[in-house]
């Protein structure tokens, strides 16, 4: 094990983590979120939903199997959900500085010293869990020695804007064209539609894709309070009158709920796992999903012509929506996974159903 | 949508045996549960007597019956049930289902298989059929080419090429698999498994690929979730039973870890199971390709490992299903608020290590391969694999302190490394010690470097702890720093003080790091990682962590009991439900909590449900001294769990630890040979004679003046380790030397032995030195078996009154004498009248559960009352006026262990036992010898009778037999005795002979039903001749008796009494 630098978490209500440094040594300020998933660093750490944030993995032992070549295929990275690290920090207990996988190319360390992203281990993340699980999520930071930082609120930015595609950009030649409004889209969307003999039309977030000529609509994940993305709600509002199909994930499940006119709140401390359970409203069939999120559409808010899609089990909060009559769908959990379970990845071809059907 | 069933017929699984162990109890202990929570009859049918699932309370309706197809449908006739559960109880209870629905037994009486169907499950036991039902879905499985007969197997062996893997269809835990190089091995190979299977596989070889486990769960609706993954520290080759594992797996990216869980959803639903299943892969090292290597339609041991891993109680949810309920419907019951239906996520690691007894056994192969040859195995828990392995490796109690700190490792490294024995773990770190790198490492062994990587982390810090001479010198941080690696005490002081007296060298280190604020935080296992609270207090120790999850209220109402550990040869579930009883008495107690430390993944004790408080970490005196300094308990049990928590004891007293009970000093007089010699002495109780010697000539003068045989042996012993008779100069001589390498500590003891002794057993329980409750059995086999590998009577049949009188009386001084508050168990020899005290415990022993039920008194019950300062009342009851009979039979695991002498001696060789009731000796001798696996010979019986006396001995029973009709086939000797006393035998020669009929081609030819082959002495060195004829029998699967007294009561049980007359009666039928 090589020499390490000491290195803090100092959270909002005032608590301090000593821990040792295996990123990049500077200091860093975000909201502190915690994830429980066990495998998929590689793939949370390069989620742009996680933009602003400070992430704690309640896994404890990390690195084990470094981080995979940053290949393309079709011009997207193979193996990472977007082109860089999103998360401002993280923080694990144990660190493997020695890794073991065939499709390795890095440590986990040089990979976030290349990306400028601290890491600590070292830390009793249990305990760190149960801060955020009593208290909420809160403003934290990193602090190194004698670097000392203010607190930032992450939501209070418009994180969507900074993760965005600047501009548009199209991928694969199938048959069905489908816009992907890019508000933070993981890489495995646009694998999962290019799978199913589409064209993807990726656009950024304020850009009007009403004008264009396209049979569906994906909205993708992203970061941040949805409620400062007014462009795209506005974009969405007029996809409804068009009426073509339109499948949202996350993110895009708040944008589509508060475009038919539903309100969203803040989660105590979010959905950050790959175990979380779902039912199908109204059916007793279940599905295990992944899950990022820190807000959600409140059910009793939806308008008369909507329903709630799924819902989670344990505190029956909205996990998706959908239109009584057309084919308008939404989730709040990841269909496309990656990380995660691949329980739901259906749901795409649901899409290209409607799609088939609309035309 | 519940089902509307009424009465329900569980099969437990019998006897503990190798691949068939402690999980089968857990798992038909919490199908039972769920099921009475339901409001449904059970009707559970298992003769292992000594389980927490047999026991009152918990089916409603007990059997102690073996779990065969003959009795099953007799249970059916009398009970009427409307359903059957048959994936709790191992593959025994599924080998029974199975027959019971081909047979056409389950229509006939209209019961209804709850759960998965039994085609699904046939169809997942056949290899061939299964292949092709995967090839369907597109899932891949080895190639493999079934054949059923040899000359098949070689011609596809040329198809497939070099290295191949041999399986048989339909057995335990890989019996009959393995390895194949060449022809020569695989015919060798091929004719094996052909005894166990009319069909076995030729596959293709995997070797050093990763093996890695899912647990499955499917509802009716089709919902389904993988509870947990596992990952094989040692690659594919090495049967999972054999290899330590870990969960979550470690080195599987999310890509390879969702494949392989897609994968295994795709499957369960393919097969329709309702309720559990586990799929095991083998995946390349070097890509996502990936094989389906095994699918275990049932409950099994990974199951009861995963259950224990993650929290989420496998069985009881799998039983839930099987009545019609939904995932959804079902809550977590960790945190009582949220749904079953979710995949417990770990914030911890956890390490499986098998527990092997090969020392045992003469004659075995030390190498682990392809067929499970463990009795037992432990799981340890930590927040890094450092700290979990070294705890691991401590837990399974081989005298290994870790890792690292242990006595240098003798044998060949390079030759362990590449061939493995149940030494490897600490090969790999003798070959770090040599300066070894990881990739030399992992050429050799093929295991994945980041596991090799860990253990060389552990490696470098013991070599900067050796850096330092004095606790004052380590840097503070080397010293938590190797705490949070989990190094115990005990290294860090043999590791920096050198210490001489390890106990006080260890209380220094323990010093230091309290005075330095160095010591672990408690953590709870949740199955959510934190993100919901948890109501159950299921913990483990770490010092990877800065707090405890749980408050003290250090009040004095904590009664700590300690568990019995890894089940091993000597102690097993017979413990667990010693301590789970005892939990059960502290339970009804109001002003008591509860507090178990137990890290053995096959028990109940181990379900966090039994107590209020479950630690499932270490058995050392470091560790509990952890927990007390936690707790501040009214006090600590430790004569419930066995030999582990004996012997701790003294050292916990030492540290001003209240043990509740007999004093600890009074267990060091019992313990102690000399002190409990002189005591006898004092009370005018006889004892064999005895002398503790150090020298050679002293041996000799001491046996020249008892004279052989002799018995001799290390002070400390359980269950006879090292223990051995010997008849003569030359192997006395030749066990000395032995002897001399197994324990230079302690000096040897030689005792007289005594021939032709009954030996006698005294399970008791006394209040302030006073018996206040006891049970009394016999031996049927004389003295010279190990007390655990004996058939035990009780309430004894054969023994004079006067015999029981003067038991008792010793009984009572001993207590006395002892000041015993609790349980103890006596050993005593009987010659006409002669009563000789052999051995004394004051602790639970292993016919405690046995006699507790006979009796239908609870001992433990009473004990725990007794040390608790509660109120005793003194047994009236006579066991004397018992219209029925118990007998306790062992089981034996000799098949699984390929070459070992399957011969009884004064060590212990059974890997478990069963307990049945009959209404007479004969009808529970039948029951319990048929229950652990024996068979009622059709027709031709094979005797070799050995010594003169037992020769004897058999000659009634040969008559009998002849008059029954059957063929009598005998050894030479046998056979002019036989001849010479009227009882005529068809002579087959000694294996040696090479001459026509030989027994060799008779019992091959399976021409021979039955086997009696009584070895020619007591030691273990015998005859060539005997030792073929015992093994083959093992290796063809004909049933075998080796000592002459078992041999007669069970031809006496089958002649006078028969299948037919065996009593069908549960457990409240016998008043």
């Amino acid at each position: 094990m090589p020499e390490v630098q000491k290195i803090k978490l100092v959270l909002e209500d005032g608590t301090v983590f000593e821990g040792k440094s295996f990123g990049y040594h500077k200091s860093v300020a975000g909201e502190v979120v915690f994830n429980t998933a066990m495998t998929g660093y590689p793939e949370s750490l390069t989620d742009p939903s996680y933009e602003g944030q400070i992430l704690v993995s309640t896994y404890p032992l990390i690195g084990n199997y470094g981080v995979p070549k940053n290949d393309t295929e079709n011009g997207i990275p193979k193996f990472h959900e977007s082109d860089r690290i999103h998360i401002s920090g993280l923080i694990i207990s144990d660190y493997s500085f020695e890794y073991s996988h065939w499709n390795a190319e890095n440590s986990l360390r040089e990979w976030l010293i290349q990306n400028k992203v601290p890491g600590i281990f070292g830390i009793d993340t249990r305990a760190l869990t149960m801060i955020l699980r009593e208290k909420g999520s809160m403003l934290g930071k990193i602090e190194i020695e004698g670097e000392e930082i203010d607190f930032v609120d992450p939501n209070k930015e418009n994180l969507v804007a900074k993760v965005s595609v600047k501009e548009k950009k199209v991928y694969g030649n199938g048959k069905h064209k489908v816009v992907l409004v890019d508000t933070g889209a993981k890489n495995n969307i646009l694998r999962c539609l290019l799978k199913r003999d589409t064209t993807v039309i990726r656009v950024p977030w304020d850009y009007d894709f009403t004008q264009d000529d396209y049979d569906g609509i994906m909205l993708s994940n992203g970061p941040g309070d949805p409620q400062m993305c007014e462009v795209t709600i506005k974009h969405i509002q007029k996809a409804i009158e068009i009426g073509k199909p339109i499948f949202g994930i996350c993110l895009g499940n708040q944008l589509l709920g508060i475009a038919s006119g539903a309100s969203t709140y803040k989660l105590k401390y979010g959905h950050r796992a790959h175990n979380h359970p779902v039912i199908k409203v109204g059916t007793d069939t279940c599905y295990i999903t992944s899950q990022n999120h820190g807000f959600a559409i409140d059910n009793e808010t939806l308008g008369d012509e909507w329903e709630p899609f799924f819902v989670n089990i344990n505190d029956k909060t909205n996990e998706g929506v959908k239109h009584k009559t057309k084919p308008f769908f939404s989730t709040q959990f990841h269909p496309e996974a990656s990380s995660g379970p691949t329980d739901t990845e259906f749901l795409f071809d649901e899409l290209i159903a409607r799609i088939e059907e609309s035309k | 949508m519940k089902k509307n069933v009424k009465k329900v017929v569980v099969l437990g699984s019998g006897a503990l045996k190798i691949g068939e162990a402690g999980e089968f109890d857990y798992s038909g202990s919490q199908a039972l549960k769920a099921l009475k929570e339901e409001g449904i009859e059970t009707v559970l049918i298992n003769p292992n007597i000594a389980t927490v699932q047999t026991s009152e309370g918990i089916a409603d309706k007990i059997y102690y019956l073996p779990v065969t197809p003959y009795f099953v449908e007799e249970v059916f006739k009398k009970e009427k049930p409307e359903g059957i559960l048959l994936a709790f109880g191992g593959q025994t209870a599924l080998n029974c289902g199975t027959a019971l629905y081909q047979a056409g037994t389950l229509e006939k009486y209209n019961v209804e298989v709850l759960g998965t169907p039994v085609q699904a499950i046939i169809n997942t036991e056949d290899r061939e059929i299964f292949a092709n039902q995967l090839r369907k879905i597109d899932v891949k499985t080895p190639v493999s080419i079934a054949v059923t007969t040899v000359d098949e197997a070689v011609e596809a062996s040329k198809k497939i090429g070099f290295p191949i893997i041999v399986r048989a269809a339909y057995t335990l835990g890989g019996m009959g698999s393995g390895f194949c190089h060449s022809t020569e091995e695989l015919i060798e190979r091929a004719e094996n498994a052909f005894s166990y299977s009319n069909q076995i596989l030729v596959e293709e070889s995997l070797k050093g690929w990763k093996e890695v486990e899912y647990e499955v769960v499917r509802d009716a609706y089709n919902n389904c979730i993988t509870v947990c993954n596992m990952e094989n520290f040692d690659p594919l080759g090495i049967h999972t039973g054999e290899s330590i594992v870990v969960a979550p797996s470690q080195t599987l990216s999310n890509a390879e870890y969702h494949k392989l869980r897609e994968l295994a959803i795709k499957i369960i639903r393919d097969i329709g199971i309702v309720g559990e299943c586990n799929v095991q892969y083998a995946l390349d090292p070097y890509s996502e390709d990936y094989r389906v290597i095994e699918v275990n339609a049932r409950l099994s041991r990974s199951s009861a490992l995963a259950s224990k891993a993650t929290g989420y109680p496998l069985a009881f949810i799998a039983a839930k299903l099987g009545l019609g309920y939904s995932l959804h419907e079902l809550k977590n019951s960790v945190t009582k608020t949220t749904t079953a239906f979710f995949e417990p996520a770990l914030d911890y690691i956890v390490c499986k290590i098998p527990r092997w007894d090969l020392g045992k056994f003469t004659g075995v192969s030390k190498e682990i391969g392809s067929s499970m040859k463990s009795v037992g195995e432990i799981m340890a828990i930590g927040r890094n694999f450092e700290e979990a392995i070294q705890k691991g490796l401590r837990m399974v109690g081989q005298g290994m302190h870790g890792f690292v700190g242990n006595q240098p490792f003798a044998q060949d490294v390079k030759k362990e490394l590449e061939e493995p024995t149940d030494q490897r773990v600490f090969a790999i770190a003798q070959a770090f010690e040599e300066g070894a790198s990881v990739d030399e490492i992992h050429e050799l062994t093929r295991i994945d470097k980041w596991f090799l990587e860990k253990l060389k982390n552990i490696s470098d810090h013991a070599n900067l702890l050796g850096k330092h001479d004095a606790l004052d010198k380590l840097p503070e941080e080397a010293l938590l720093d190797a705490k949070k690696m989990g190094f115990s005490d005990f290294q860090v002081a043999r590791l920096v003080l050198n210490s001489k007296n390890m106990e006080e060298g260890l209380l220094k280190v323990r010093d230091f790091r309290k005075a330095n604020g160095i010591t672990p935080v408690v953590k709870q296992i949740d199955t959510m990682a934190g993100e919901f609270p948890a109501q159950i207090n299921y913990l483990y120790l770490t010092y990877s962590g800065a707090t405890h999850d749980i408050d003290y209220e250090k009040d004095g109402k904590s009664v700590v009991v300690l568990g019995s550990g890894a089940y091993r040869i000597g102690s097993s579930v017979e413990f667990d439900w010693c301590s789970v009883n005892a939990l059960n008495t502290i339970n009804k107690q109001e002003n008591h909590r509860s507090v178990m430390i137990n890290y053995n993944p096959e028990t109940v004790s181990t379900d966090y449900d039994m107590c209020d408080r479950l630690y499932f970490d270490e058995l050392t005196q470091e560790r509990v001294l952890d927990i007390i300094d936690l707790e501040t308990p009214k006090g600590v049990i430790v004569s419930v769990g066995g030999q582990i928590p004996n012997n701790l004891a003294m050292k916990l007293h030492r540290q001003q630890v209240p043990i509740l009970g007999t004093s600890p000093e009074d267990i060091d007089r019992a313990e102690n040979r000399q002190k409990f010699s002189s005591l006898l002495d004092d009370l005018g109780v006889d004892q064999p004679r005895w002398s503790e010697l150090t020298s050679i000539e002293d041996i000799f003068t001491f046996v020249d003046e008892v004279g052989f045989p002799v018995l001799v042996r290390p002070s400390y012993v359980l269950s006879g380790a090292a223990m051995n008779v010997v008849s003569n100069k030359d192997e006395l001589e030749h066990f000395l030397t032995l002897a001399a390498n197994v324990s230079k500590e302690f000096p040897v003891v030689v005792s007289e032995f005594i021939e032709q002794a009954k030996e006698i057993e005294v399970d008791a329980v006394a209040n302030n030195g006073e018996v206040v409750g006891y049970a009394i059995s016999e031996h049927v086999e004389f003295a010279g078996v190990h007390s655990g590998d004996a058939t035990i009577v009780f309430p004894p049949q054969k023994l004079y009154v006067e015999t029981i009188r003067r038991v008792k009386r010793i009984a009572r001084e001993i207590a006395k004498g002892l000041n015993i508050t609790g349980p103890f168990n006596m050993q005593l020899l009987a010659k006409d009248n002669d009563i000789k005290v052999i051995e004394c415990n004051l602790r639970a022993s292993r016919s405690f559960p046995f006699v507790s039920k006979v009796l239908k008194v609870n001992l433990i019950d009473m004990a725990t009352r007794a040390m608790l300062g509660l109120p005793v009342e003194k047994l009236t009851k006579s066991s004397f006026e018992l219209d029925y009979v118990g007998i306790k039979a062992p089981q034996f695991s000799f098949a699984r262990l390929a070459k070992a002498d399957p011969v009884l001696g004064v060590d212990m060789s059974s890997t478990g036992e069963v307990g049945c009731i009959g209404d007479n000796y004969y009808d529970a001798i039948l029951q319990s010898m048929l229950a652990v696996g024996y068979r009622i010979p059709e027709k031709n019986i094979l005797i070799s009778s050995g010594p003169a006396r037992s020769k004897l001995e058999l000659l009634q029973s040969a008559k009998m037999l002849k008059e029954r009709g059957y063929n009598l086939f005998a050894t030479g000797g046998t056979h002019k005795f036989f001849a010479e006393n009227g009882v005529e035998t068809t002579l087959l020669h000694w294996p040696s002979e090479k001459k026509s009929p030989n027994t060799v081609e008779y019992i091959r030819d399976k021409k021979i039903d039955f086997v009696i082959n009584i070895p020619k002495n007591l030691s273990k060195d015998e005859l060539k001749n005997g030792y073929s004829i015992r093994r083959d029998a093992i290796d063809f699967n004909i049933p075998l008796i080796t000592n002459a007294r078992l041999a007669s009561a069970f031809i006496y049980s089958f002649c006078k009494w028969g299948q037919d007359n065996i009593s069908i009666k549960h457990w409240d039928e016998y008043k």
